[in-house]
């Protein structure tokens, strides 16, 4: 990330990290959804986000322009997402069932 | 680093490159988890994870220093979509895995083998020395059987007589390993997030077409 003081550790993981979760959360495989960042129109699967974690909660970037695509966190139980960054969503739901295969 | 093999009663089955979180309970109710990727192929009976003992890892130490056969694992998946190859989806395919991340890739080319997939199959495989290589002698059988074409760089020490590369990869390296850009290789890159990046960027530069290079990071690691 651009004026990071260690490149190497504050560079982002990616979508995989947090496959397990968004699986939770969206109650099916979301790394093959394919998003198109609001702020600059770049289309990518979530399985490229550039993913940035922390205490707080997990946050999602496009890997084109750095904006913010997705936040989650979850307090007391409960998974706040904010899905604004995107311009648009879109998954297969055969996707959804194949993971159960 | 440590193998693990696991009976999963009701194993709904899985794709190669998929993984799973496990997550570790103590007492007190603290809990850890972390994902590891699936070692073993789809056409395998038992579940394999390879694991490698991170000094500070909350979940590593313990698969790694005190699972013992019997002892119950809780854990999540198969988790993943996005970085799997079912043979059905073509080729051909270059595996490029650095460290610990070779071990998605080893499922892959497990599962090319087991289904005796005729799509070449090429892996780059960076590790410090010949001792941190894992899984050497089965690529070199695969190898042998004509099923993989493996390449190795050794970034930190190599033996004498050493006859593969010598260096952390860069884009002569990939360029020399990959195909072509008019074949149109499927390409998986896996490991420590720079390597990723450095192998990523350098396949692009090549003219490969990003949409055909699946990554997954793994965080930092010691180079």
């Amino acid at each position: 990330m651009r004026g990071a003081e260690n490149p190497v550790r504050d560079a982002p993981l990616d979508g995989n990290a947090i496959a397990g979760t968004l699986f939770a959360v969206f109650s099916g495989e979301m790394t093959t959804a394919r998003g198109v960042c609001a702020a600059c129109q770049a289309g990518a699967q979530l399985g490229e986000l550039a993913v940035y974690m922390s205490a707080v909660g997990i946050v999602g970037r496009c890997r084109s322009c750095g904006a913010e695509l997705v936040v989650l966190v979850s307090v007391r139980g409960v998974t706040c997402v904010d899905l604004r960054g995107f311009a648009s969503l879109e998954f297969p739901l055969a996707e959804q069932t194949a993971a159960s295969d | 680093m440590r193998t693990i093999v696991l009976d999963v009663p009701n194993w709904p089955g899985h794709r190669a490159g998929q993984h799973v979180d496990v997550r570790l309970s103590a007492e007190d109710g603290y809990q850890a988890q972390r994902s590891y990727s699936i070692a073993s192929a789809p056409e395998e009976e038992r579940l394999m994870l390879t694991v490698e003992r991170l000094d500070d890892g909350e979940v590593s130490v313990y698969l790694v220093d005190e699972l013992r056969l019997g002892d119950e694992v809780e854990l999540r998946g198969p988790i993943g979509g996005y970085f799997v190859w079912d043979q059905a989806d073509g080729g051909p395919v270059l595996l490029i895995g650095g460290g610990s991340g070779v071990v998605p890739l080893r499922a892959i080319a497990r599962h090319h083998e087991a289904t005796g997939s005729d799509v070449s199959l090429r892996l780059l495989y960076s590790a410090r020395s010949v001792a941190e290589v894992i899984y050497r002698e089965e690529f070199e059988q695969m190898a042998a059987a004509g099923h993989l074409d493996v390449r190795f760089t050794l970034t930190r020490e190599s033996p004498p007589g050493w006859l593969g590369y010598r260096r952390r990869i860069d884009a002569e390296m990939l360029e020399a390993v990959s195909w072509p850009v008019p074949e149109h290789p499927l390409v998986y890159v896996c490991g420590p997030t720079g390597f990723v990046e450095v192998a990523a960027e350098a396949l692009v530069q090549l003219g490969h077409d990003p949409a055909r290079i699946r990554t997954e990071r793994f965080g930092p690691s010691g180079g």
